[in-house]
């Protein structure tokens, strides 16, 4: 089973025949992604990575029987990307595109919120279910297969929870790389309540950082369902000074709830074992499916 | 992208947005000159004279030098170049500079608004800004004006409205109005407020600005409604739209290690701590900058070298850092994905042989894509640095060499 990916995607890109959509493409297929094809517009009926192209995502949609998108197009057409996928019935889109502007965003999370589709990103490494599908840009993880769920704001983060956690002779059902933009199609929450629901997953590692209130509105409803699984929880930026904006988009100190502090008080208070250093992850979680 | 309070204004007005008319000023002469020109345009006789620095809180401020604070009544054209005088070169400490404070080179002379009149003047508070929970914008407001909104908040939250904007959709004409009756007002005022309102929340979008903070709106004693201050916040990722923009960068404004950073396509951000690092991806950088506070250290600044990192942004990384005196070791963290390790260690061994001497202790601890090469490359180079795998080892490595 697993979220979001899996064996039954059909993964299509878009911005296939770019430098970044190439040299992703061919790590996703190596991986054994079904990347069933590509969108550029204007380079229709070409053949790249021994896949068809598409002017269109509805053509890929119709002829390649796609379900999934992920879209490496450069930020000005990164909103256009998205909108276009939701409008050809493409179920999963997985934007990883970094620095599309808040006002794009704000008219294409409008967009596409009565679609029948799921946008992960954008700024986002993308979602990984080892041993089945890589649909992003992470490095792949595939003998660490396990029931472990993983979600989080930040690539390298993802990467160094994943390692841990196989380390520590655990293995990984599904990381979620929701991305560090303020504005981001699936939230915390949701990524929380996939792998809740998930049959596959035992544990969660939760990962979040300054700035928004995300991680609490995670929290809180973890709370609210009684805690059925356990969470791992760590915040980034503990030590990031107020107003200064940390990389990622997002991840800036506004106000006092913006702070790493009080995010890891709120998850606290709800039942999650918030670990202080991001090298305490793995043993953290052996601890917490023990208990 | 921040910029001044006479920028933000100038874009403002622009849009349509009354403001509190003003002129920039450099020195005293220009400061005079300034006032007479203005004197002829509004007809005020009183002066404001604002320092120009990114920061607020300017009013309460002290001008370290001469103990002026960093906005001043001047009450002829005569006392214009003595306050302009006073705050002009100084160095000006509010509760948002920090003790350090920050160098005065402009100053605004702004016509006085708060002239006697029909009726009483009234401040309010007004920004636009995202709301991250719905990602969409909001107008929030209160009758609380020229106070720090955090403290409204805190103490009379009941004080400060919200009204949603719908994407795509704009501004409606009731939200406007909603805005007016909730301050309060009536008659001309009112009508005044549903104007400033429209082309205030038009020009927030139209510049792709990440924030709007006028405190105070001003409504004079005549019913004008007019933004007396603006916070400007331009949004980076849209500045492509707008190249008019890029002139109102003020570099004197910024850290020099930062714009040298910049300069290298480094997203690097100065701190006061000891220990310097060179980390990819801003989320392991951040929690890296943890890593080493609960290590006994304190991060000396946030230096992501991104997705690319290859020989030649690892080498400049190393110069930034090393520019800070305060840095006393240098930790070095690589979880390889896209960022081959091996591509990092080149970086590391080619800086080292390019500085010469390297006078602090580098932890290096590479792992993920490649970091087997990685390894044999550090190794093979006879460089002394301390290496470590787990990030606990790397945690640990920090403790001795503070030690």
């Amino acid at each position: 089973m697993s979220v979001l990916v899996n064996n039954n995607s059909r993964v299509i890109v878009q911005g296939f025949t770019g430098k970044e959509g190439t040299f992703h493409s061919e790590q996703m297929i190596a991986y054994g992604t079904n990347v069933v094809g590509g969108v550029t517009p204007g380079k229709g009926g070409q053949i790249h990575l021994d896949r068809p192209v598409f002017n269109t995502v509805a053509e890929a949609v119709a002829q390649a029987q796609a379900n999934t998108s992920i879209i490496f197009v450069p930020p000005a057409f990164g909103a256009d990307a998205i909108m276009e996928a939701a409008d050809a019935g493409i179920e999963v889109i997985i934007c990883i595109t970094e620095g599309i502007p808040v006002r794009d965003m704000t008219y294409a999370k409008d967009y596409i919120k009565n679609k029948n589709c799921r946008l992960v990103g954008p700024n986002c490494p993308g979602v990984i279910t080892p041993g089945e599908a890589k649909v992003g840009i992470m490095p792949g993880l595939k003998k660490k297969k396990g029931r472990i769920g993983i979600v989080s704001k930040s690539g390298t983060l993802t990467y160094e929870a994943a390692d841990q956690v196989v380390k520590a002779g655990l293995g990984v059902s599904t990381a979620i790389g929701i991305g560090g933009d303020p504005i981001i199609g699936t939230s915390t929450k949701d990524a929380v309540e996939l792998l809740m629901n998930d049959p596959d997953t035992d544990g969660i590692v939760m990962i979040g950082e300054i700035g928004g209130q995300y991680e609490a509105e995670a929290s809180r409803w973890i709370q609210s369902q009684g805690n059925p699984k356990p969470v791992v929880g760590f915040i980034a930026g503990q030590t990031a000074p107020k107003g200064k904006r940390m990389g990622h988009a997002g991840a800036i100190i506004g106000g006092k709830d913006d702070t790493a502090a009080a995010k890891m008080a709120i998850m606290r208070e709800c039942g999650i074992s918030v670990v202080d250093s991001p090298a305490d992850i793995g043993k953290t979680m052996v601890a917490a499916m023990k208990a | 992208m921040n910029i001044h309070e006479y920028q933000g204004k100038e874009i403002l007005k622009s849009y349509g947005v009354a403001i509190q008319e003003g002129i920039v000023a450099k020195s005293p002469e220009e400061a005079t000159e300034a006032a007479k020109k203005l004197n002829e345009q509004t007809g005020t006789e009183w002066f404001v004279v604002k320092a120009q620095i990114h920061a607020g809180g300017r009013g309460k401020g002290t001008v370290k030098e001469t103990g002026s604070r960093g906005v001043v009544l001047a009450k002829s054209l005569a006392e214009v170049p003595v306050k302009a005088g006073a705050i002009l070169g100084g160095t000006l400490e509010t509760i948002q500079t920090g003790p350090a404070g920050k160098k005065v080179n402009q100053v605004l002379i702004a016509q006085d608004v708060y002239y006697p009149g029909d009726s009483e003047p009234k401040e309010f508070y007004m920004s636009v800004l995202l709301d991250r929970s719905t990602g969409k914008n909001v107008i929030m407001y209160s009758t609380e004006g020229g106070m720090d909104i955090e403290t409204v908040a805190e103490e009379t939250p009941e004080k400060i409205f919200k009204e949603t904007i719908e994407p795509g959709m704009g501004l409606q004409p009731f939200q406007a109005r909603k805005v007016a009756f909730n301050l309060g007002l009536s008659g001309q005022a009112m009508k005044q407020m549903v104007k400033f309102v429209n082309a205030l929340y038009n020009a927030y979008e139209q510049t792709d600005s990440s924030m709007f903070e006028i405190n105070p709106v001003l409504k004079t004693s005549d019913d004008k409604i007019i933004a007396v201050d603006a916070k400007v916040n331009l949004e980076d990722n849209a500045l492509y739209r707008h190249p008019e923009f890029a002139e109102l960068q003020d570099l004197s404004e910024e850290d020099p290690l930062e714009v040298e950073a910049g300069k290298h396509n480094l997203n690097y951000i100065r701190l006061d701590g000891n220990v310097g690092c060179m980390v990819n991806g801003a989320g392991l950088a951040m929690a890296t900058m943890d890593m080493i506070k609960l290590s006994g250290g304190s991060p000396a600044n946030f230096l992501d070298v991104g997705g690319t990192a290859n020989a030649t942004t690892v080498e400049a990384g190393f110069r930034l850092i090393l520019q800070d005196p305060s840095v006393k070791a240098i930790l070095v963290n690589i979880f390889g994905g896209i960022v081959r390790c091996d591509r990092v260690a080149q970086g590391i061994v080619d800086a080292y042989n390019n500085i010469g001497e390297v006078p602090v202790p580098i932890i290096v601890r590479l792992q993920g894509t490649n970091a087997e090469e990685a390894k044999k490359i550090i190794d093979d180079s006879g460089l002394k640095v301390y290496p470590a795998t787990p990030l606990e080892e790397a945690a640990e490595l920090v403790k001795s060499v503070l030690n």
